[in-house]
This record gives structure tokens, sequence and C-alpha cells, in this order.
């Protein structure tokens, strides 16, 4: 993995052997770029890239390359999140090369919300193709400079190439065949879902480094603190593939409802800590959902700060 | 089998109200089988109809035809000689049905009587699902035996997604995950490591994306 492949400062990092850190915002639902461009202000000195999310749970918002392009405005390192769910392969193609033409550096391959939970559940969902595969067309594009159809790509894109994993989600023995195959597919990092049952998610790792997919794939344990109780037991209950342990919920329930924020950021905190120690964890991917304020705080008190500079 | 429910009166009614003789024309296939529009139903909708004028004050003329098939031309035949006496046919058989009858009597209207919903199963009485899409190139060899285009609500090709929970959709906990149901099948067979095996990008174009497709066997022509 010592070989660079892109001018990523993310796989730099990776590649030097650091842990490293990333942080996601959600675009607005209106044409204000300030509602990025604060967000990004407020972490960017705490973490290596900025994904950016890409019409999150199917609800319309500013589009991720835009945003993405805001964020590398400032001189920051942008993740272009990219779902299947509203492109075809012709509209995924035009896109990765408009963000390849802003020197984006990074990408995330999702498949997406099903469309029913957004604000257009009336709407069409497209799923040309998957995320797999679309892992398979980025890493086509970069490294043989072809597009899907064979025809050559003058300039092809430099795309370090993440995808998702979600540990939790049923059923639980295909989850690290799953990596495999997502490895397979050109995966170069792998952010996870929010980590809150560690002991299942340190079984998944177990797996993971039992077929030394830990060698060929960075990984990125995924996190969110909890505001409240009350959003525990909705991440519980009513985000799909979401293990929230009730002990979790116990603890979060078990203070006072002003001190709860307070209990969530520490609960991240141990998480960081306790997860750090774990073989094939290579770094972090805190998704702070409008909290980004608090993204510094978690980075340093994480022992994860101050981030290393690479060039 | 194609799959159809019955519209709402209401819509249907609102096709017909001016007409003065109309002809309610059932499918005894596959309508019939989904308890939508075989003969059965054409007595009930043609009923129904016959109410709504009587309370309207109306002397319509309502007949009832059912088909053995909408969609031969050897069955539509059949109407040929009384077709020009009515001013309307409420079609109960799926789409293709109703199509083939408008097409083939230009000048009559058609109107549809049921919602043509998918092709799919009996999964017991009164209860039918979808099991195909028609895509005109079935990967159900490498998916044992369970087609993820048609039951998978993002069609994926290598799934399951990260939604998946229980064997459970993420659109709908009333909703099997296709790839849930793949993944124990394959376990059944004894071919879990099949799983690992990345499906190729799907050539879509003998799908609905390829425009109307036809089917076209030179051996069995006149």
């Amino acid at each position: 993995m010592a070989t660079l492949k892109t001018p990523s400062k993310l796989e730099k990092i990776l590649a030097a052997g650091h842990l490293a850190v990333t942080s996601e915002c959600g675009p607005p639902r209106g044409s204000d770029p300030e509602a990025i461009t604060r967000k990004a202000e407020m972490i960017k000195d705490h973490v290596d890239a900025i994904n950016i999310t890409d019409n999150q749970t199917s609800v319309t918002r500013l589009c991720s390359l835009a945003s993405c392009i805001h964020i590398k405005l400032m001189g920051l390192e942008p993740i272009l999140q990219m779902v299947v769910r509203d492109r075809n392969r012709i509209a995924l193609q035009s896109d990765i090369l408009g963000a390849a033409s802003f020197d984006i550096f990074n990408m995330l391959c999702l498949s997406g919300d099903h469309q029913s939970f957004g604000d257009c559940p009336a709407g069409q969902n497209v799923f040309d193709i998957d995320s797999m595969q679309l892992l398979q067309t980025v890493r086509r594009m970069r490294d043989e400079g072809k597009f899907l159809g064979g025809d050559e790509i003058k300039r092809p894109p430099r795309m370090f190439v993440g995808a998702a994993a979600n540990p939790f989600a049923d059923p639980f023995e295909i989850r690290v065949p799953r990596l495999a195959k997502k490895v397979a597919a050109g995966a170069e990092f792998i952010q996870t879902q929010c980590i809150y049952n560690l002991d299942k998610f340190e079984k998944w790792m177990q797996g993971v480094r039992d077929r030394g997919l830990h060698e060929k794939v960075h990984i990125l344990a995924g996190l969110t603190p909890m505001k409240s109780a009350g959003m525990a037991k909705y991440m519980k209950n009513r985000v799909p593939g979401m293990d929230v342990p009730d002990e979790v919920i116990k603890r979060m329930s078990g203070v006072p409802k002003e001190q709860q924020p307070q209990e969530g950021l520490d609960i991240c905190v141990e998480a960081i800590q306790r997860l750090k120690e774990v073989e094939g964890v290579h770094g972090f991917h805190i998704m702070a959902i409008e909290w980004e304020d608090k993204v510094p705080e978690l980075v340093e008190r994480g022992g994860l700060y101050p981030r290393p500079q690479v060039d | 089998m194609i799959v159809a429910e019955r519209k709402p009166i209401e819509e249907i009614i609102d096709y017909v109200k001016d007409k003065q003789t109309i002809l309610v024309a059932g499918c005894n296939e596959c309508v019939t089988v989904c308890e939508a529009g075989g003969k059965k139903e054409v007595g009930v909708l043609a009923s129904a109809l016959r109410m709504y004028f009587m309370n309207q004050g109306k002397d319509v003329k309502i007949d009832e035809v059912t088909l053995e098939r909408q969609c031969d031309h050897e069955y539509l035949e059949e109407i040929r000689n009384v077709i020009d006496k009515y001013d309307a046919v409420v079609s109960i058989a799926c789409g293709v049905g109703v199509q083939f009858m408008a097409e083939k009597y230009f000048s009559t209207p058609v109107y549809p009587g049921v919602n043509t919903c998918f092709m799919g199963v009996t999964e017991e009485r009164g209860v039918w699902s979808e099991r195909c899409q028609g895509c005109g190139q079935c990967i159900l060899g490498r998916t044992a035996g369970i087609c993820p285009i048609s039951r998978c609500a993002k069609r994926l090709l290598n799934g399951p997604c990260g939604g998946s929970s229980k064997g459970k959709c993420e659109i709908s906990k009333d909703v099997p995950c296709a790839w849930q149901l793949i993944i124990d099948r394959l376990k059944e067979l004894g071919r879990l490591d099949d799983y690992e095996i990345l499906a190729p990008i799907k050539d879509w174009s003998t799908d609905r994306a390829g425009g109307p497709r036809t089917v076209v066997r030179e051996d069995v022509r006149l």
C-alpha cells in the first residue's frame, strides 16, 4: 500500500501509517454555500478530509459535487460521496469527470437510501449500476483510462476510491465476505456505519483480519456522537441497519437531559480510545450530524490531534 | 401471470358516464386467476354500472363478455360483429388486453377497468406478489433462483445494501430482503462461496431501456 496511486492527501496519510480522521458535512436544502463553508471552517484543522453527503436519506439538497468544489476552494480536501440511486452510468461517469476537473481526489461509492425515505417518495429511482459496480467503474476510469463503454478518457480521474461497510446489517455471516467483495471491486478505503456495538464490530474486525482484508483496505471506523437518549432510541428503532445496544440507551437515559449531550460525547471518545487498539482500524470517520462544532473536541480528547502533515 | 387489481368504480364511471351502450369485457386468463378481471368480475362491474346509471335515471345498455384471451387476435375477433353496437368498451383484462383491443377496434373507445401491476405469483388466496420484471436477460442462474431485479427495492446485483435488517428490506418490515433470500438459498444449496462472485454491470438494453421489445421466432411463423 506504500505506492501512491493518486494525489489524495487521505491516501498519503493512510499510506504513511497514520490514523486518518475524516468527517462529513451535509449540504443545505438551499443554495447558500455558507452552510457548507461554515461547517468546514469548524472542523478543518481537526480532520484530514471532509465527506460531502449526496442527497442523504433521499432528501433533495445542494449537490455533493458543487459542495465539494466549495470545500476545495477553501484549500481543504473533499471526499465526494456518490450514490447510484439518482443517476445512470452516463451521469455518474460525467460527474466523476466533473469532480476530477476540479482536482477532487477522493470518492466514496454508495448505493444510497431508498427514495421512499425522502422528500420525493413518488420519484423514479435509477440503480442502473450498484455501489460495487460504481467502484469498478471509477477504478476502470482511473487505472485503465477508459469509460465503461470502452472509449479512452483524456486526462483520466485520479481518485482514491472508497466504499461504506455496515458490520451490523443482516445477515452477519456475509458481512466479511461483502467487504471482500468491495475490496475485489476496487475499494481502497472503507468508512463504516456508526459503531455503537463495539463487541460486534470487533468480532467483524476479527473476521476481516482472518481473511487478511485489513492489509488490502484501510478501514475507518464510523462514529456518530449522540445528543440525547431520544436520538439513541430513534437510531435503534428507526434507522435501517443500525445497532444500538440497550446498554448505550440505558447509559444515555441514566443521566439528566441537560447532561445527555456530554454523555454522548464521552461515549464517542471512549469508543475512539478502544477502537484505536483494534488491529486493522486505520482511522476514524466522525459523522457529527449537525453537531460539527463538537468534532474538534472529539478529535482532541480521542488523542488524534494535531493532525499529521503530509505533502 | 400478469397481476392486476380493480380500479375504483368512481374512475370507471368517470370514463363512461356519458355513454349509452357499454360492453364490459373480461379475460379468462391471468386476471381471472388474480380475481380482478374474469367472468365473475365482469358481472360485478356490470351490475355496479347498471346501478349507477339507474340511480342517475339514465337508460344505459350494459352487456357482458369474457374472452378466452384479449392478447390474441383469434379471441378478440369474436366480438368483431358486435363491437359497432357499443359506444365504449371497459376492458378488465390487463393493460396488454386493453391496448390490443384498442389497436384492433380503432374507432371504439376502450377504457381500462383494472390497474395492471406486475408479473407474479399467488402466494396464498388473495395475496399476489411480484417475481419478474421481464428484463429480457434472466440472471436467476446466478442468484439462486431469486430475482434481485424484481424483489430488491434497489435492484442491486451485488447486495444486500446496508439497510437490510432481520431479513427485511429497509423500505418496510413487511418486505423480505431479496438478498437475504438469495444468501439463505445459496447456503441451502452449498454454494455460499458464489456470493463473492462480482455480478457484471447489467446490460439493460433488453429491458425497458432498450425501447419496446419484440420476440420473433422465424421457425414458428406462418
